[in-house]
């Protein structure tokens, strides 16, 4: 980027912060993150890159099975927004990017996803091509020292970006925000 | 072995600052070497001058810029170097002319110096360098990166966060060759030594509540971090306790050493 474009993106930002969301819930990242784009494995073994989701609002999120609290929550929440909205649900997907690629084989991804409902896939990457996703949405993910049973915790992001069906960033779900929220912003992003 | 070498590397490569920092550590050491007799360049100065340019090329051109982007008290010392250690280190050498006389002759008498010679940049120069002015930009920028608001956007976008650490380093040196000149203002020097004190000390006291309200603030201000994830395992209060502290206690002491030094000028001058 240009330095001149970076300065007008500050003070178009910073008049943005004083000026409030535009009426979302969720937070609005418009022009703050970069468009969806990557190159992984889906649960089924496909291999997958943005242009496949064209069309339908995503919902990316970052986490792993053995995670014990935030991805269970998280992904509940997605998929009891995705039960309000109803119909408008087929134009949403929720994607599901493991940062544990060593123990999140395709198959174990797969149950995991499937047991949260439908629409929801899981993401599998080698570490090159999980790093290079982890760097453009700026968010981080580091594993601890296993224990006895080879257990290891991973510290990783919360965010949900939520990209429109033209793969911009649009909003983000913070951890406070609830479904029905969510369900809100996501029939009013799909609706257009 | 390979671990430090591999986290010496930029995380996010900028040509910008790896030429100035190169251009600038060759004309210094050049400028040295062709310094003219009774104007040589003492060990302490070196010393200053390369500790700061260093300082601030580690923070922001190696993997330590990636902990900054993941933990609030790493991104707090990181702006502490850009912001108060690095720029001092670097005023306290005062290394313009030595590296004005090593820059290569064109580029010193074709381009630069009639840049900065030319009234609209001089201009700028005095309005920003205003005695009112620049310790309300220096306490001013700090408190708007702060503001949790912005910090949020800040942390989630590559350009803003530039435009962030280059806003604070630029400041930094700025106000830090304002305060630390060791001329007097009857000899060239844009403020006097007394009023000087005066704003060193004024400028330190609302850093110190500023860094008092986060490290004592009992809910996370700063959810970005959780959010886009920490560098490892702490919990985000003990996190912002201690960005908390580091923005209140070494800032607050970097004023108090820039007083003493403005203090050894006036003694001198006497």
């Amino acid at each position: 980027m240009k330095p001149h474009r970076a300065w007008l993106l500050a003070l178009g930002l910073l008049l943005a912060a004083c000026g409030g969301g535009q009426g979302w819930h969720l937070k609005n990242v418009t022009g703050v993150v970069p468009d969806l784009e990557f190159r992984l494995t889906d649960d089924s073994g496909r291999k997958v890159s943005a242009a496949d989701y064209r069309g339908q609002a995503v919902m990316l999120f970052f986490g792993y099975t053995n995670c014990p609290d935030v991805c269970p929550t998280t992904l509940s929440k997605l998929a009891a927004a995705m039960r309000q909205m109803g119909e408008a649900a087929q134009h949403v997907r929720v994607l599901l990017v493991t940062v544990d690629p060593k123990r999140d084989t395709l198959e174990v991804l797969h149950r995991y996803v499937r047991a949260f409902g439908p629409g929801i896939a899981g993401l599998r990457g080698s570490q090159a091509e999980l790093q290079a996703l982890a760097k453009r949405y700026r968010i981080s993910y580091s594993y601890g020292e296993p224990d006895a049973s080879g257990d290891y915790v991973v510290t990783h992001s919360s965010a949900v970006f939520v990209f429109d069906a033209q793969g911009k960033a649009r909003l983000m779900v913070l951890p406070n925000d609830g479904d029905k929220a969510i369900a809100e912003d996501l029939e009013r992003l799909v609706a257009g | 072995m390979s671990g430090w070498l591999a986290f010496l590397l930029p995380w996010e490569f900028s040509p910008l600052a790896l030429v100035l920092a190169l251009g600038a550590a060759v004309a210094f050491v050049r400028g040295a070497r062709r310094a003219p007799p009774g104007q040589a360049v003492g060990v302490a100065r070196r010393i200053g001058f390369f500790s700061g340019l260093t300082l601030l090329y580690f923070v922001m051109q190696t993997h330590y810029d990636y902990l900054s982007q993941h933990m609030f008290y790493i991104h707090r010392l990181q702006h502490l170097v850009l912001h108060h250690a690095g720029p001092f280190l670097i005023a306290l050498a005062q290394p313009q002319a030595v590296i004005a006389r090593g820059l290569p002759a064109r580029l010193h008498d074709r381009v630069l110096s009639p840049a900065w010679h030319h009234p609209l940049v001089q201009g700028g120069y005095r309005l920003l360098q205003n005695w009112f002015v620049a310790p309300i930009l220096f306490v001013g920028l700090i408190y708007l990166w702060l503001t949790p608001e912005v910090h949020f956007y800040a942390m989630l976008s590559g350009p803003l966060y530039h435009v962030m650490n280059w806003s604070m380093l630029l400041d930094g040196l700025l106000f830090w060759f304002l305060m630390l000149d060791p001329r007097s203002k009857a000899q060239g020097a844009l403020l006097s030594l007394g009023p000087r004190i005066g704003l060193l000390l004024a400028a330190a006291v609302p850093q110190i509540a500023l860094g008092a309200h986060i490290a004592l603030a009992s809910h996370d201000l700063y959810g970005v971090y959780g959010v886009c994830g920490r560098a490892w395992d702490i919990s985000p209060l003990e996190d912002q306790q201690l960005g908390g502290l580091v923005t209140w206690i070494p800032a607050a002491m970097m004023h108090a050493v820039g007083t003493l030094v403005v203090l050894s000028y006036w003694m001198r001058s006497k």
